[in-house]
């Protein structure tokens, strides 16, 4: 049991996708302008994260490795098909606000990052536990940001006025440079902790090419890139 | 025409797809650290999305619509995309070495750009045309371009100066795009 546990803190702290892989940067500043708008969004992705984590898993003695990225993305984008559905049919509200992105969870870096780094290599169990832990720690980082951008920019939370009636709400917050500058702030004032705590251990995010996001396509073309950096 | 104009300068200033729709953000912030690797990544997306935007508006209109099946969307136009990305890849290999050799190493980090797949959907959501499409495909992927060279051309220019410590490395790129989202809103009257 205490590995599977193990498993989801890793998500949730050591490895969060948000704040130390600097994944799926897309959604993350694009529906958190409100607590609830987060909170939809990450869930969403966890559902999908959870069970393509875990039919991948299944699936990984099955699948060809030449052809295994797109096997992955027709798995990812079924699951993602599905929560579309769902939503449009249940969550009327949730899924016009989220619009768009919703079909974009399937180029999320972090469902088929996690698919290549981990699902394919470990038991379904294992592998449905990574998802748990990576969603949430998705879903807690994405209600952060909401949480600071709901709060300054409207002055609410989850739509309830928390602020003294006397505060005006700094627009600027729900709108797309707030989304920069909070995701900025939270990365530094971790930072910050990190080099009071362990020395230079910094959040670097994505290292410029996409296979550190698990488009393992990639994988020797990152020797290609390397060459060809020495020369240029 | 007029409209044409309209989604053109649309699509690549007023809503500038990474400033202010926030699609293809893990590119323009991890290949924006020179501005020769940025362009060349730029190019290859303008080239991607203008191909991709009309292909997926041909497969909407011709086999999706008739057979009813909008639902399978975006499976169809990721899939669409990802062979695509790989056919133009092997085309180019084949044609012109040359533009293979500066365009080659971005083309499949493209894939999972969501630039190209936000694009073939609002194409669709909004109802386009075919002809709308490509233009917006174009001036959604010359936005993109733009944007991108902006901010690698003001982080090489960061390289040199000191910046406090927790700040090193994502954060203040963060805030320097924060500050190009604030200048792009200018635009917002032009439409």
């Amino acid at each position: 049991m205490n590995e599977y546990k193990e498993r989801i803190l890793n998500g949730i702290i050591k490895e969060n996708p948000t704040f130390i892989l600097v994944l799926g940067m897309c959604p993350t500043l694009a529906v958190t302008t409100s607590v609830n708008n987060a909170i939809g969004m990450g869930l969403s992705t966890t559902a999908v994260l959870i069970l393509s984590n875990l039919i991948i898993s299944c699936m990984r003695n099955v699948i060809p490795d030449k052809v295994r990225i797109p096997g992955y993305i027709v798995v990812i984008a079924s699951l993602v098909t599905v929560v579309e559905l769902v939503l449009k049919a249940y969550i009327p509200s949730l899924y016009s606000a989220l619009g768009l992105y919703i079909p974009l969870i399937v180029v999320n870096c972090i469902i088929l990052g996690r698919a290549e780094a981990y699902a394919s290599k470990a038991t379904p169990l294992f592998a449905a536990a990574d998802g748990v832990g990576m969603g949430l720690g998705f879903t807690i980082a994405l209600s952060l940001i909401g949480l600071f951008r709901e709060l300054i920019g409207a002055g609410t939370i989850m739509g309830l006025h928390v602020m003294p009636s006397g505060y005006q709400p700094i627009a600027i917050f729900v709108s797309a440079p707030g989304a920069f500058i909070v995701l900025g702030a939270l990365i530094a004032i971790l930072n910050g902790l990190n080099i009071q705590n362990n020395g230079n251990k910094k959040v670097e995010g994505c290292s410029g090419d996409c296979c550190s996001c698990g488009a393992g396509a990639c994988a020797d073309r990152k020797e290609e890139q390397k060459i060809e950096g020495q020369e240029g | 025409m007029s409209e044409m104009v309209l989604v053109l300068v649309g699509a690549a200033l007023v809503n500038n797809v990474v400033l202010s729709q926030f699609y293809g953000l893990c590119p323009f912030l991890g290949v924006s650290r020179q501005v020769k690797t940025a362009a060349s990544m730029g190019v290859a997306v303008i080239f991607v999305i203008t191909i991709a935007s009309a292909v997926a508006s041909l497969i909407y209109d011709l086999v999706l619509t008739p057979l009813d099946i909008q639902f399978l969307q975006t499976i169809v136009f990721i899939l669409v995309i990802a062979g695509l990305v790989q056919f133009v890849e092997m085309f180019l290999k084949k044609s012109s070495p040359a533009l293979y050799q500066s365009l080659g190493v971005y083309l499949p980090l493209i894939t999972t750009n969501c630039a190209v797949l936000g694009v073939a959907l609002t194409n669709v959501q909004k109802e386009y045309s075919f002809a709308t499409s490509v233009v917006n495909g174009i001036g959604t992927s010359v936005g993109f371009t733009i944007a991108i060279v902006i901010l690698a051309g003001i982080r090489e220019k960061m390289e040199n100066n000191n910046i406090v410590e927790p700040l090193k490395g994502m954060p203040i790129v963060l805030f320097t795009a924060a500050l190009m989202a604030i200048a792009f809103n200018g635009f917002s009257g032009l439409i």
